[in-house]
């Protein structure tokens, strides 16, 4: 065990102060998470992340796969929202091969990534109010989390790991009554979403544990290359969903919630809002699903339907290929970036003609974020430390990757 | 499936805006460019990237004003061996931009971004722990994924992989 190392060390720098760690196994890290601090009384002089405990070498683990088997391998990456990996994975693929997908499968993909968005939203609510001492939220959060995650099973067989989408389109299509499912729990989401915000957006203790608590300005936010919420709740107005459309975003009317406040009270407000336009996303998705295939028609690419693979001859032996020896990718190289719920979640993929991604690198926003808790802590109470974790919300498999 | 073919020639590329500034800066510090699936590359020289990436900062029309992504591609066993790849995205114009650096095996460091950016932090980090590239003028270079006491970087293509492959 290397990590046991007490690396890396931080001195205290007089004599006044001390030097205090937090984590990796501390249950408001929101996974592990280790930070030093050097605190004066009750201030923080300096604060110190140490990551890597969840490195597991995903990048590297790519480059031994076929295009097709690193789908599975993104859900593990930010395991509170996979689809958004999938996604991000799948269209940097098929802009590598230049394919185009049915607009049926982006509809479904659009109203998928925007149900991950609320879940990933729902536990980030449930555990930052948790942290701060709110527990009652917490139990309200995970009963529609619940939900959300039911109907990913019902769609992939899955409740977390989903691995739905494929390179040019969807695995299958959604089971019957799928969609009757989701229209019902949308229907039924805004006033879940009330409920939250009574029990916070103006209760007083809330309030005073949230408000000019760990402030980050527009221009640090930028310098710090912080993105997602953590950006907007500074005021700088970026939504790649809406600024660089992908998947069919520019078919959908939302708005980007914006507050120039930059505290942990704004980034609430945005992510509670954000909840809100996403159940419109999500319900524009759900009423305007075009009628067609769920997959490209790209024999070489895309695995044919079961039926068809047990009774054409053709058909079996392209799905005895795609299987055993993967299909080749153009040489060339994109960036894909899309706007997860933590921000801009990045695919890098660099084909060398092969079979196998020679080089895939994903650009995860929380690994970005977390450069910004030292900026919002430094010269702040240790008390307001975790609301400020809680308020940039990472995932430390993302951040590790 | 329709993909066309990518201009590398500068000629063609020189009217684009970011080529344009690069080269109204300094003619010399741009090798080369790339037009590929409708995303703009451009390599710049080691040693005028820093230069390159304030020229890119600052112009009033393109103002590249956030630093996206740094990583790394490992050509080996070509040389240059490294190509550290910076994605730079202006905020104004919503607009992408790749700059790629060419570094030799033998000699792999170039200037850190901190300067400008101090988000560059992080990222930069990662690309010295897992390529082993080294940015000169970093405040802590230090590694951030693998233990502090580990051999090697894991990422490079000469590495050993265990396990199946």
């Amino acid at each position: 065990m290397a990590h046991m190392t007490p690396t890396p060390v931080l001195d205290s720098t007089q004599d006044k102060t001390m030097v205090l760690n937090m984590g990796p196994q501390h249950p408001s890290t929101h996974g592990v998470l280790r930070l030093l601090m050097e605190i004066d009384g009750e201030t923080i002089v300096r604060l110190m992340p140490d990551i890597g405990y969840l490195h597991t070498g995903i990048e590297k683990t790519c480059e031994a796969k076929f295009y097709q088997q690193v789908v599975p391998l993104t859900d593990r990456i930010d395991y509170l929202c996979p689809m958004t990996n999938n996604l991000a994975y799948c269209l940097a693929v098929e802009k590598l091969l230049g394919l185009e997908i049915p607009p049926r499968a982006q509809w479904i993909r659009v109203m998928l990534n925007e149900l991950t968005r609320i879940n990933s939203h729902l536990v980030w609510l449930g555990t930052h109010a948790l942290d701060i001492g709110a527990m009652s939220v917490f139990l309200y959060c995970f009963r529609e989390r619940e939900d959300v995650l039911r109907l990913f099973e019902a769609v992939s067989g899955q409740r977390m790991m989903t691995s739905y989408f494929r390179i040019g389109g969807l695995a299958l299509e959604p089971p019957l009554g799928f969609f009757e499912r989701v229209k019902d729990f949308l229907d039924r989401f805004p006033s879940n979403i009330d409920e939250y915000e009574d029990l916070l957006t103006n209760n007083p203790i809330w309030i005073r544990r949230t408000k000019g608590v760990a402030h980050i300005s527009a221009e640090d936010a930028v310098a710090l290359c912080a993105t997602g919420p953590t950006l907007r709740g500074s005021g700088v107005d970026v939504d790649l969903r809406r600024d660089r459309p992908y998947s069919g975003y520019e078919n959908f009317k939302f708005n980007v919630p914006i507050s120039r406040d930059g505290d942990v009270y704004a980034r609430y407000v945005i992510r509670v809002q954000e909840l809100r336009e996403s159940q419109k996303i999500a319900k524009q998705a759900l009423e305007g699903v075009p009628e067609g295939r769920v997959k490209a028609d790209a024999p070489k690419v895309v695995l044919p339907d079961r039926e068809k693979m047990k009774t054409q001859m053709e058909a079996l032996i392209y799905h005895f290929k795609i299987v055993t020896e993967g299909f080749t990718v153009p040489p060339g190289e994109v960036y894909m970036p899309i706007e997860s719920p933590r921000g801009e979640m990045g695919y890098y993929v660099v084909s060398d003609g092969t079979a196998k991604p020679y080089r895939v690198h994903m650009r995860s926003p929380s690994f970005a974020n977390l450069q910004s808790l030292r900026k919002m802590c430094e010269g702040n109470l240790i008390a307001d430390l975790v609301a400020a974790i809680g308020s940039i919300d990472i995932v430390l498999g993302d951040c590790d990757r | 499936m329709g993909l066309e073919p990518a201009i590398t020639n500068l000629e063609q590329l020189k009217d684009r805006p970011e080529v344009a500034c690069l080269l109204a800066w300094s003619a010399s510090a741009v090798p080369g460019v790339k037009f590929d699936r409708n995303e703009l590359t451009i390599w710049v020289d080691r040693t005028s990237l820093r230069g390159a990436c304030h020229q890119l900062r600052d112009d009033p029309q393109l103002r590249y004003n956030m630093l996206s992504d740094i990583t790394c591609v490992d050509w080996y066993p070509n040389e240059p061996r490294f190509e550290v790849v910076y994605q730079l995205f202006s905020i104004p114009n919503k607009k992408y931009l790749r700059l790629k650096v060419k570094l030799a095996g033998s000699d792999a460091s170039l200037d850190s971004l901190t300067p400008i950016w101090p988000g560059a932090n992080f990222f930069e980090r990662e690309v010295y722990d897992l390529f082993g590239i080294r940015f000169d003028e970093h405040p802590n270079l230090t590694r951030i994924m693998m233990p502090e006491n580990w051999e090697g970087h894991p990422m490079r293509k000469d590495y050993p992989v265990e396990g199946y492959r």
